[in-house]
């Protein structure tokens, strides 16, 4: 996917004022949270939960070489094939060959962010192939020509009104006149239209929320059932997945899921959850002839051992950014790559470049709600932080915050001329603000007075006063004897 | 009271902010501390605790400071800091700028295990109950970020404010970032204006006359908004309603209130 974090400030700008997107974000806020908490507060052992999963996961990383290869073994067992790629290059020409052989024309595809990651989409359509997505979210994107704004929420960034319009013009041999004005409708139409293309496909290929080392199966959740028939219904099946998805067994996905949804969505479970393994055996009623997984690394691995390495336990649930405020207000696409939100300032730069999503750790006020209710307590803020120190480090942060921070703490470290520096602040924004208790316009901070004042200092500042104090009352006491 | 000699010695760090816009904070701290029955002195040699430079990725300078900090402080009994992010800074930072085998390590872990934010030091430390100040009028309380997710801050702010006779009523998710982070709110100033302006509209609808928190960078960031809208509310460092010093102009006004 093309990247356009570099542009995060305009593009942030303009989300800023799009109130369409803003009536639509609202959602998140009023949807989520409160049925987060309530889930959670429903299930006592929530928080136990949360240590076991981010001990299994830790557990496994350790040993990634180890699972890895005995989830490959299982899969094949089980009449399966596992390809490993190192990059998106390899991935997709992985995948071009796969649907060559079967002489695909029809793909349909299950929510995958790792397709997004590799622009799988654009590749199918250069090759002549009908990629279909078949989540509901996603196939709303699709038909937009746009792609997903929060990675368990396509379509988050959209109002339904929004998505009426646009099955109206997509959707133009049905009847005009229908009423579009509930999401149920609007699901039922989408089931209608893709019902067709799951028939026709001949490759499905959808991602997986688990690889189990235990018994090679791939485990996906979804609330629409579209996984399944993208599964079961070709006569082969793709799983795209990444290495840090394996866990040892199927008692680990049991603690996982429990946390998933809740955290999710706040369900106790996804309406589906599936457990695939392998392709259709002799005996079987259904299933798919050729079962492969392409285990996609792109960076992922070189992140064991570092300070990124805990990130590697995200298990993609979404809450950190359905509860960060940063992300209230900017939806996803101002991040300008797959993945948006606290896990997206930490994980992008990973995957493309710190010189380039820079301003990803950099947007966040740390106000840590995001590593709160993270349900594999991953720390977030601590790897935004470290994003930024290798940042410093390479100095590709702009010269002006550089020589500011410098300055700054030159004098800070200067107790003396820092406090008669402080003095004259204090007098300089006690005269701009002319007796009003408040500047309307910073000289030198124009933009941060451009939506709020800035309240003026009392006057003096604590250090001379309180000095003024203490020279007082020892006067005081030395009359007194 | 007992003889000076069996009190508390306790450090005050003001904070560059209160030392630059709200004097009244640190005294308020001082009395609240002294009434609570410490000793308190205001060492000179303190500045910031180096939050810019930390959360900036200035890792040198952000060490520096912090070893400014803790030695300038470490001969007191107890470091108490009318700020939740300051006082975090210390308590959960610091000992993580310095390499295990670094000697500053112990002392930033030693610094950081006796460092408290102003009112959980009084309540949590010191078990005060009531701070004796008398308020009438009615309050809403924002949880700012540090206070509450790094050390924990809630209820005892409600707790102090509810028996000085204020009533509190609660605003829509005042969990929620003010949108200040500091320097955030410098890089980012329309992201952050976007976020502030939400919050002044739950604070707002709250109906409170005054709202209050704990840091005075949250506090400029609100009240700066709101004076903006043109809101009537007022806003004050809890510190000034808890020691009873509430009766000076709020912030962001001038004596004859706002203008
Ligand atoms: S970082 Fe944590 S909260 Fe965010 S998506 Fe991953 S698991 Fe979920």
């Amino acid at each position: 996917m093309k990247i356009t974090s570099p542009d995060f400030e305009r593009k942030a700008s303009k989300a800023l004022h799009d109130p369409m997107l803003q009536k639509a974000l609202s959602n998140i806020e009023k949807g989520f949270i409160a049925k987060r908490i309530k889930a959670a507060a429903a299930l006592p052992e929530f928080d136990d939960l949360r240590d076991r999963a981010r001990d299994i996961k830790n557990h496994t990383l350790e040993r990634l070489d180890l699972y890895l290869e005995a989830f490959e073994r299982r899969v094949q067992a089980a009449g399966g094939e596992v390809h490993w790629a190192e990059t998106p290059d390899d991935a997709r020409a992985i995948i071009a060959d796969i649907c060559k052989r079967v002489g695909a024309r029809t793909v349909t595809k299950g929510k995958s962010m790792i397709s997004e990651e590799i622009a799988l989409n654009e590749h199918l359509e250069s090759l002549g192939l009908e990629p279909v997505e078949t989540d509901l979210g996603e196939y709303i994107v699709q038909i937009r020509g746009e792609y997903p704004s929060h990675i368990i929420a396509p379509a988050v960034h959209l109002t339904k009104e929004q998505v009426a319009d646009d099955f109206r013009r997509v959707h133009g041999h049905l009847d005009a006149k229908r009423d579009l004005t509930e999401p149920t409708t609007l699901l039922g139409e989408a089931r209608t239209v893709l019902r067709e293309k799951f028939i026709a496909a001949d490759v499905g290929i959808t991602g997986a929320n688990f690889l189990v080392a235990e018994t090679g199966s791939v485990v996906l959740v979804t609330n629409e059932g579209n996984g399944d028939l993208t599964q079961t219904l070709p006569k082969a099946t793709i799983v795209l997945a990444t290495p840090e998805k394996v866990v040892p067994t199927l008692e680990d996905v049991d603690t996982m899921l429990r946390l998933l949804a809740r955290s999710a969505t706040g369900q106790d479970l996804s309406v589906y959850t599936t457990f695939a393994t392998g392709a259709k055996r002799p005996g079987d009623p259904d299933g798919p002839a050729e079962f492969h997984v392409v285990l996609l690394d792109n960076g992922r691995t070189a992140m064991l051992g570092t300070e990124f390495q805990d990130m590697l336990r995200c298990i993609r649930c979404g809450t950190c950014i359905n509860h960060c405020p940063v992300y209230h207000v900017l939806g996803g696409h101002a991040y300008g790559w797959v993945y948006p939100g606290p896990m997206g300032a930490v994980l992008t730069p990973t995957l493309v470049g710190i010189d380039k999503a820079g301003h990803l750790p950099n947007a966040s006020s740390f106000c840590g709600r995001c590593e709160d209710v993270c349900p594999m307590r991953i720390p977030l803020p601590r790897m935004m932080r470290a994003w930024r120190n290798r940042e410093f480090e390479r100095a590709l942060n702009p010269a002006v915050t550089r020589f500011g921070l410098r300055a700054w703490a030159f004098l800070a470290a200067r107790p003396q001329i820092y406090h008669k520096i402080n003095r004259i602040a204090s007098l300089v924004l006690s005269g701009l603000a002319a007796g009003r208790g408040r500047i309307r316009k910073l000289p030198f901070a124009g933009s941060w007075t451009s939506v709020r004042d800035m309240p003026a200092p009392e006057g003096g500042t604590f250090q001379e006063l309180w000095k003024e104090r203490r020279a007082a009352s020892t006067t005081e006491s030395s009359k007194a004897h | 009271m007992p003889p000076v000699a069996k009190r508390l010695r306790v450090g005050l760090f003001v904070t560059c902010l209160v030392d630059l816009f709200r004097p009244t904070v640190g005294f308020a701290a001082v009395k609240l501390l002294e009434d609570a029955g410490c000793v308190v002195e205001v060492p000179e040699g303190q500045t910031c605790c180096g939050q810019p430079a930390y959360n900036n990725g200035d890792v040198a300078d952000a060490k520096k400071l912090a070893q400014n900090v803790i030695a300038t402080f470490e001969g007191f009994d107890r470091v108490v800091v009318p700020s939740g992010s300051c006082a975090g800074m210390i308590v959960r930072h610091y000992p993580t700028l310095f390499e295990a085998s670094d000697p500053w390590r112990r002392r930033a872990e030693a610094l950081a295990a006796k460092t408290h934010e102003l009112v959980s030091f009084l309540t949590d430390v010191l078990g005060v109950e009531t701070t004796g100040a008398k308020y009438s009028g009615t309050v809403t309380y924002h949880d700012s970020c540090s206070g509450l997710r790094e050390l924990g801050i809630r209820e005892q702010p409600r707790k102090l404010l509810k028996a000085t006779g204020a009533e509190i009523v609660e605003m829509k998710d005042s969990d929620v970032c003010c949108g200040f982070g500091g320097t955030f709110s410098v890089k980012y100033p329309e992201i952050s204006g976007t976020i502030v302006d939400k919050k002044a509209v739950t604070i707002e609808a709250s109906g409170a006359e005054t709202l209050v928190a704990g840091d005075l960078g949250c506090l400029v960031n609100m009240a700066g908004r709101l004076s903006r809208r043109g809101a009537r509310t007022r806003v004050r460092h809890v510190a000034e309603i808890l020691a009873g010093m509430a009766d000076g102009p709020a912030i962001g006004e001038t004596r004859g209130g706002r203008k």
